[in-house]
């Protein structure tokens, strides 16, 4: 199965009336894989994520998804009920601002259970047992399992969406930004937790960053982008040692040494 | 009485019934699907069963026996206004019998004699949307219905055993309908859900203020959400009626005095009366009558 890709991406493209969003991006995800979108505010890599994850449509282009069948599926030609339903058995998506993608007002467990109840989950104790195997697996304690997020601390609220993200056992996660606004100690944990999942799940993720570091500790591939168009792509550890294009050398070489 | 001359039978226009009736074929023809429609200004406030007025208005004929009940009494405000209203611009007959009504408008309760074929039950409905206090976005709580997804329902549920123990959802306790649609059946106690499961009588829904009629044909499959490891239940009363001795019925606690006196009653007064017509007693009853004498 590995041998061919998850995700086709061929000729992306959004504009925002006559402003560019995003233009002709072209890639392929493989199974397993981490792909880092890296680059400065504004280049359209939250863009292209959501139009990726189809909470945005573009302007043209396509992207085909291997579904678990095996047969290739066109995300903008699918109704609004499959694309519903991938989104929330295959697909993850972990939002920067964890509010976003977490229901502030129901418990922990509750949060990590939604996913199962709305696939159909009915039996109360298997729920909450699986909700808490998931704290328990993101370093949440199993006692904050009845607490809401507003109660928890913001590093605490990202894992809890993590967890709620990857109850279903998806197979494509994307996160936007997972570790902004997070102190440097509560990001390293945090990066440490998500490499960990990432390679016992065996997921594929597409990450959003503008933190190089980021990119270096998660991602095996990365693709750098400016005014909405991917100027260079590459194995990580290529791009971020021997950038080729002069804005990805300044981008490198503007990462602060303490 | 030349007032009444200004009035079209049963206060509403004759455009303004049909439009209301066409939104009712819909809705029954779709149960549980909540049918928007043009709700009008009613000479009462919203709250007041504006919704429930507008259907009766619709569906009421001149030979129709109106029965009104708030939470399941024929004598209180609300009750006694509505019945007024419709004496006085339909000028139809009325009722406090359930068995004898034709058209039953209810605020919160269902009565406790099973309704035949031949009957109209009309709800009074405040927010028609069983998703509101989970889901506010109206634009989304429409999408969750139509794409069927009611995994969210489940969370209240969830959030109620893990706060509780159980599930402490007592009134406007949510049903699927027909297998379909999740609906709202108006702040009812949970003890009124199996009553409308498969009941021979048309239950139609009617919310003033938020604009959607929605419907429950006779002999639909009512069905409360539960989990499995927690099934539904209903309420259940320690004691009888303290005045007809009436058991697996829904009580109302009516406090005495300052002492910390009560007693428990029928919420349902034509049920009660009648009970004791036939010469049920219970416990308060005697009491009283030997004071009264």
């Amino acid at each position: 199965m590995s041998d061919q890709p998850l995700l086709n991406v061929r000729g992306v493209s959004k504009f925002y009336g006559s402003r560019v969003g995003c233009m002709d991006v072209s890639f392929d995800l493989w199974p397993g894989e981490v792909l880092a979108i890296v680059g400065e505010s504004g280049s359209g890599k939250t863009t292209l994520l959501n139009c990726l994850a189809t909470r945005l449509m573009p302007t043209t282009g396509c992207v085909q998804y291997r579904m678990r069948g095996g047969n290739l599926r066109d995300l903008y030609q699918m109704s609004d009920a499959e694309r519903r339903f991938l989104m929330r058995t295959d697909w993850g998506f972990v939002h920067q601002n964890p509010a976003d993608g977490l229901r502030m007002t129901v418990s922990a467990g509750a949060n990590v259970g939604e996913r199962l109840m709305a696939v159909g989950n009915r039996h109360y104790g298997n729920i909450r047992t699986t909700a808490s195997d998931w704290l328990e697996r993101v370093e949440i304690a199993q006692d904050r399992i009845d607490d809401q997020p507003r109660a928890f601390s913001g590093g605490m609220r990202q894992r809890l969406q993590i967890a709620r993200n990857l109850v279903t056992s998806p197979r494509l996660v994307f996160m936007d930004e997972p570790t902004g606004g997070l102190d440097v100690s509560v990001q390293a944990r945090l990066l440490d937790l998500v490499r960990g999942l990432v390679s016992d799940l065996g997921l594929a993720v597409i990450v959003v960053t503008h933190d190089l570091a980021v990119a270096r500790l998660l991602s095996h591939r990365m693709m750098v982008m400016k005014g909405g168009k991917v100027i260079e792509q590459g194995l990580t550890d290529r791009v971020l040692d021997d950038p080729r294009e002069p804005y990805t050398q300044l981008l490198v070489s503007s990462i602060l040494q303490v | 009485m030349t007032a009444l001359a200004d009035y079209n039978f049963a206060y509403l226009d004759e455009q303004t019934k049909r439009m209301i009736r066409r939104a009712i074929l819909k809705a029954i023809a779709i149960p549980g699907y909540q049918v928007p429609f043009a709700s009008r200004e009613m000479p009462m406030p919203y709250g007041w069963g504006t919704g429930g007025v507008q259907v009766t208005a619709s569906i009421l004929g001149p030979h129709d026996v109106l029965k009104v009940i708030d939470q399941g009494a024929d004598d209180t405000t609300n009750a006694v206004s509505i019945r007024a209203f419709f004496q006085k611009v339909a000028n139809v007959a009325v009722t406090t019998k359930t068995s004898e009504a034709t058209i039953i408008q209810t605020r919160h309760r269902i009565p406790e004699e099973t309704l035949g074929v031949n009957q109209v039950l009309v709800y009074q409905v405040p927010i028609p949307e069983p998703l509101r206090f989970l889901e506010p976005r109206e634009t989304e709580t429409r999408q969750m219905h139509a794409l069927e997804e009611y995994g969210l329902m489940h969370v209240k549920l969830y959030e109620d055993i893990a706060r509780h123990g159980r599930i402490a959802t007592t009134y406007a306790y949510p049903v699927k309908v027909a297998g379909r649609y999740v609906m709202d059946p108006s702040p009812t106690p949970k003890f009124d859900n199996p009553k409308m499961n498969q009941s021979a009588a048309l239950q139609l829904f009617g919310a003033g203020r938020e604009k959607r009629i929605y419907a429950v044909p006779p002999y639909t499959d009512v069905v409360s959400l539960d989990f499995e490891d927690h099934p539904f239940e209903v309420q259940t009363f320690e004691k009888p009626c303290a005045l007809c001795g009436a058991r697996h019925v829904y009580l109302d606690e009516v406090v005495l005095d300052d002492k910390g006196g009560r007693m428990f009653v029928c919420s349902d007064t034509d049920f009660c009366e009648t009970r004791r017509e036939e010469g049920h007693r219970g416990e308060m009853l005697g009491d009283i009558k030997e004071a009264a004498e």
